[in-house]
């Protein structure tokens, strides 16, 4: 797994979500203030076939960090990726790391 | 061998008897039935609600394929002129010829005209047919006076139907008071009042003795008493009579007055010939409403297919809402009981008129007369129709209450017998068995049941019996917002206003739990905004707004976002058109005319808004909320301005109230329009707030809907000028924004609301909470604090931050693909796209 340079801290919107591109891939961040998370997922929604995810509202559904979807408003787990109205569906996440002010997201098979 | 059934007129009751029949029947008759109107049945009691843009097709009382499916033959536009008993056959006007074995009439009655001189003039109608309407609606085109003669139950709504259709209205009836056959003479002295508020004018003793050629309008009327009415329309309602010249002439009996006599097995005086609804006289009375009508048709059923029942009167009670006044008469409302004593309210200053008549031992209720505020009317009627007994002072069941308290008997005082719909029999017991067997709505029961189906006046007595049914097995219905928050969105309302709670953080941590989710967090916020009407893009409030509201735009279905500039009233200068062309060709935006009367601008990617923003703000437009739960759009014809018909300036109207309410974040999106006459190009009654000019000043009407589920607007108030017009529009707005469910239209919000319209009426315009001057304020507030979103965030560069596709790239997205249709672009569907991307990979 790779780091990659994604944004700078302040460029995350406090709880809500931003997009940026990574190697060519777009990932949605999102940033909860009252846990201190910092998540990333894919920013394409597999339902509405579009790349918005990173503007769903976010919260938590049975203590689970959660987005939902702006267009058809389904669930995903932030952690697993997993949808939450079908356990069949389930987005990629991606790790992250804060050095330095900088976000970093981790990119698997992939060469630097 | 299979017998024919022959049924002549297929009105309600026919229509009723029909269906019973095939349902009871198993396909023992071969059935033919005349129709002679040009439709099959519809629901004449609820017929009036043709003018308030009800089409025949939703007045049907016949299901798709009803005939067909049962293999009924129907003769359509086809009067049965002839009936010859010794051959058993039925002769047509179109020279059908039907041979029966049962045949059973169901011809109704027909509107009573007077034989004065010049009553088939030019503009003198009846009330009865779908057909008599039309000709209402094209007399009230050109005329400006409409005059009812007679002034009871029928009368009185037909006047309503005048007044609605915009003419100054009058009613003449020739006894002392109006509703004489169901109201004594103090409850009709109180109606004529309410119904004169009503700027209807009313002539009792009036005596029509010609109508000849008008000096200002079409027709003059002339009284015996030498005084004259100068009306264009006559509308004659003066009692129906029964159709029985087909019965006559085959010399069946015929009552003195007219009237088929029938036994109470419903046969007339030929065995197999049987007579049902208003054309039946049974012990020397007709049955002027559906419900008898439908207990002869059960009766006849029963008859037909073996059983035995039999037909014994029925009961006549009635309640109505006339022109807006509740008016209710039960039993011997007049008290000719031997013995009967009487019990009466009278609240000059509410203008309530009740009367109770009880038998001599004061156990029973033998009667009673309600106007003006006709809550008890279920109470009453169960006492009377169930002979339970009274409580000790009856005259508390008339008496106000001043604690509040629900009537008197609960449902639960019931007993399983107790008929609670008279239209379809239906009796507690069955209704209890169907909330056992799962009908927890009062839809389910309709369905199940069919109580409250017929003329609908069951209703509020079939709520309360599930209400308390539901209560008993224990149901709850839980009604948290989600599982952050344990309380109503109205609760949370409430919260915050009393907390002068100002943020979601806030709020959660005093009285929710968790980190909230997509259903809290905008329910708040808006919540949030309607109270304190901050900019919605403050950071403390951004995580909380729909992806709509975070963009101020509105995502379509490949991310991109349309834009819609605040066009007020749907007038624009060719300037501004122009300027907003110029932006749709710049940024190459898909164009389209809204059902709001604005522009929609299509296809603009998240980091285009801002530049077209900035644009569209220096040529002078604003933001149009398309995106927002609030004020959408007022949409107006073009009004006296320039029509030749318009009565008001709707469009000026229409600009003013829509600069008055936009920003308004409320439970749910608002629309509203302006018309400026009963003509309604606007389609005002479709609307959350309408507003139709009249001679008389503005009518309001609340609460109505088009969209998936369409709702006609009511009737709020009228003749209003323009600043009650507003304060009334201003209270009743912030009372839903405070009091509805999160993503309750109004009207939803308005079936839901116990005691419906009039608790509306008595919290908006009589003040009954003592809450309207905060609510006037309130509103005030947010008039004061408007803001344009889209001037503040383009002004603010910290915001505009967020208006990127990627934060770390300039680059667009490229999933977002257009492809060119009749001149402009359109989302590339999925196989478009492939070949797309290929192209721009390569
Ligand atoms: C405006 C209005 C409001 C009303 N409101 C109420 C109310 O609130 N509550 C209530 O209980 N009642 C109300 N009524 C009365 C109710 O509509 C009647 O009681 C009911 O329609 C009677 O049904 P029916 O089948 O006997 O007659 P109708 O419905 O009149 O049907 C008779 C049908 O037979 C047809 N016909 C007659 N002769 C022939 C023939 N020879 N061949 C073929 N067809 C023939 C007629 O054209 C007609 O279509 C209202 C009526 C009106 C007009
Ligand atoms: S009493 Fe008429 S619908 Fe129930």
């Amino acid at each position: 797994m790779v780091w990659f340079d994604a944004c700078a801290v302040e460029d995350l919107q406090p709880n809500s979500g931003v997009c940026v591109l990574v190697q060519g891939q777009q990932v949605a961040l999102f940033y909860m203030p009252a846990t201190g998370s910092v998540y990333a997922v894919q920013n394409f929604d597999p339902f509405g076939q579009a790349n918005v995810l990173s503007r769903g509202l976010i919260g938590d559904i049975g203590g689970q960090a959660m987005v939902a979807s702006p267009l058809y408003k389904q669930h995903f787990n932030l952690e697993t990726g997993v949808c939450l109205e079908d356990g069949t569906v389930q987005i990629r996440v991606y790790p992250v790391r804060i050095d330095n002010h900088r976000v970093y997201v981790g990119i698997t098979g992939q060469a630097s | 061998m299979k017998q024919t059934l022959v049924v002549i007129g297929n009105g309600m009751v026919g229509q009723n008897f029909l269906a019973g029949l095939v349902a009871a029947a198993n396909g023992q008759y071969n059935i033919v039935t005349f129709c002679e109107e040009p439709r099959p049945a519809y629901d004449r009691v609820h017929l009036s609600e043709f003018f308030s843009g009800k089409t025949a097709e939703d007045l049907s009382l016949v299901e798709d394929g009803f005939f067909a499916n049962h293999g009924i033959t129907i003769h359509l536009g086809d009067r049965a002129v002839t009936i010859d008993r010794e051959a058993k056959t039925v002769t047509s006007a179109k020279g059908v010829a039907v041979q029966y074995d049962k045949l059973v009439l169901a011809t109704g009655s027909y509107p009573f005209v007077p034989p004065v001189p010049g009553h088939e003039r030019k503009n003198c109608l009846v009330y009865r047919t779908i057909e008599d309407l039309e000709a209402m609606t094209a007399a009230a085109k050109t005329g400006k006076i409409g005059t009812v003669v007679g002034g009871g139950l029928l009368g009185l709504e037909a006047a309503k139907a005048l007044k609605d259709l915009g003419l100054e209205t009058h009613v003449v009836e020739f006894a002392p008071r109006l509703m004489a056959v169901q109201i004594d003479e103090a409850g009709g002295a109180v109606l004529r009042r309410k119904i004169e508020a009503l700027g209807v004018t009313v002539h009792t003793n009036k005596n029509t003795s010609q109508i000849v050629d008008g000096d200002t309008c079409v027709n003059k009327m002339c009284f015996a008493d030498g005084e004259e009415l100068e009306t264009d329309v006559v509308l004659f309602s003066a009692g129906i009579r029964p159709r029985d010249d087909i019965a006559r002439s085959c010399g069946l009996e015929i009552g003195q007055r007219g009237g088929i006599v029938i036994n109470n097995q419903c046969q007339t005086s030929d065995p197999d010939i049987y007579a049902i609804g208003e054309c039946a006289l049974w012990n020397g009375m007709i049955f002027g409403l559906v419900a008898p009508g439908y207990a002869m048709a059960r009766t006849v059923i029963a008859g037909l297919t073996g059983g035995e029942a039999s037909f014994t009167g029925a009961d006549m009670s009635t309640k109505l809402k006339l022109m807006g006044v509740d008016v209710a008469s039960i039993g011997d409302a007049h008290a000719r009981t031997q013995g009967a004593m009487v019990f009466t309210y009278q609240n000059g200053a509410s203008e309530v008129y009740k009367r109770l008549v009880v038998s001599e031992d004061n156990k029973r209720l033998l009667g009673a007369v309600l106007v003006g505020d006709a809550n008890e009317y279920g109470t009453l009627l169960q006492y009377c129709q169930n002979g339970i007994e009274l409580p000790e002072n009856p005259d508390s069941l008339i008496l106000p209450r001043l604690s509040g308290e629900p009537a008197g008997l609960g449902p639960d005082a019931l007993p399983a017998t107790a008929q609670i719909c008279s239209c379809y029999e239906v009796s507690k017991g069955a209704i209890c068995s169907a909330i056992e067997a799962g009908c927890t709505t009062v839809n389910a029961l309709k369905a199940e049941t069919k109580a409250g189906t017929g003329c609908g006046g069951c209703v509020p007595l079939l709520k309360s019996v599930l209400n308390c049914e539901l209560a008993k097995h224990g149901y709850e219905v839980n009604t948290d917002l989600c599982e952050h928050f344990a309380y109503t969105r109205q609760d949370l309302y409430n919260l915050v206003r009393i907390g002068e709670i100002r943020t979601f953080d806030e709020l959660l941590a005093k009285h929710g739990k968790g980190h909230g989710c997509e259903i809290c967090k905008p329910a708040v916020g808006s919540i949030l905004a309607s109270h304190w009407n901050d900019y919605i893009l403050k950071q403390e409030h951004l995580g909380l707004q729909d992806t709509n509201d975070t963009f101020l735009a509105n995502m379509q279905k490949d991310g991109t976002y349309s834009v819609v500039p605040r066009i007020p009233g749907g007038e624009i200068s060719p300037d501004m058109l122009i300027a907003m062309g110029q932006v749709g060709k710049k940024y190459h935006l898909y164009t389209k005319i809204t059902g709001g009367q604005r522009i929609d601008l299509f296809g603009a990617r998240l980091e285009q808004l801002p530049a077209i923003w900035k644009e569209l703000i220096a040529a002078g437009f604003e933001t149009g909320h398309a995106y927002g739960k609030s004020l959408r759009t007022v949409k107006s014809c073009v009004g006296s301005t320039w029509c030749r018909y318009g009565v008001d300036d709707s469009v000026g109207l229409a600009i003013e109230l829509e600069n008055r309410y936009k920003g308004l974040r409320s439970p749910h999106k608002i629309k509203f329009a302006v018309s400026g006459c009963t003509r309604e190009c606007a389609e005002a009654q479709g609307k959350d707030v309408g507003v139709i000019a009249t001679e008389n000043g503005w009518s309001l009407y609340v609460c109505g809907n088009g969209g998936m589920k369409p709702r006609h607007a009511d009737l709020f108030a009228t003749g209003l000028d323009k600043e009650t017009l507003i304060k009334y529009i201003d209270r009743f707005l912030i009372f839903y924004v405070r009091t509805a469910d999160r993503l309750q239209r109004t009207s939803v919000w308005m079936e839901n609301m116990e005691g419906g319209l009039d608790y509306l009426k008595s919290v908006v315009i009589a003040d009954k909470l003592g809450l309207c001057d905060e609510l006037e304020q309130q509103m005030a507030r947010v008039v004061d604090t408007y803001q344009c979103e889209w001037k503040t965030t383009i002004e603010n560069e910290d915001k505009l931050k967020r208006f990127r596709h990627f934060i770390n790239s300039d680059q667009a997205d490229d999933n977002v693909v257009f492809v060119e249709e009749r001149g402009q672009i359109r989302p590339a569907n999925a196989d478009e796209r492939k070949h797309f991307k290929l192209v721009e990979v390569a």
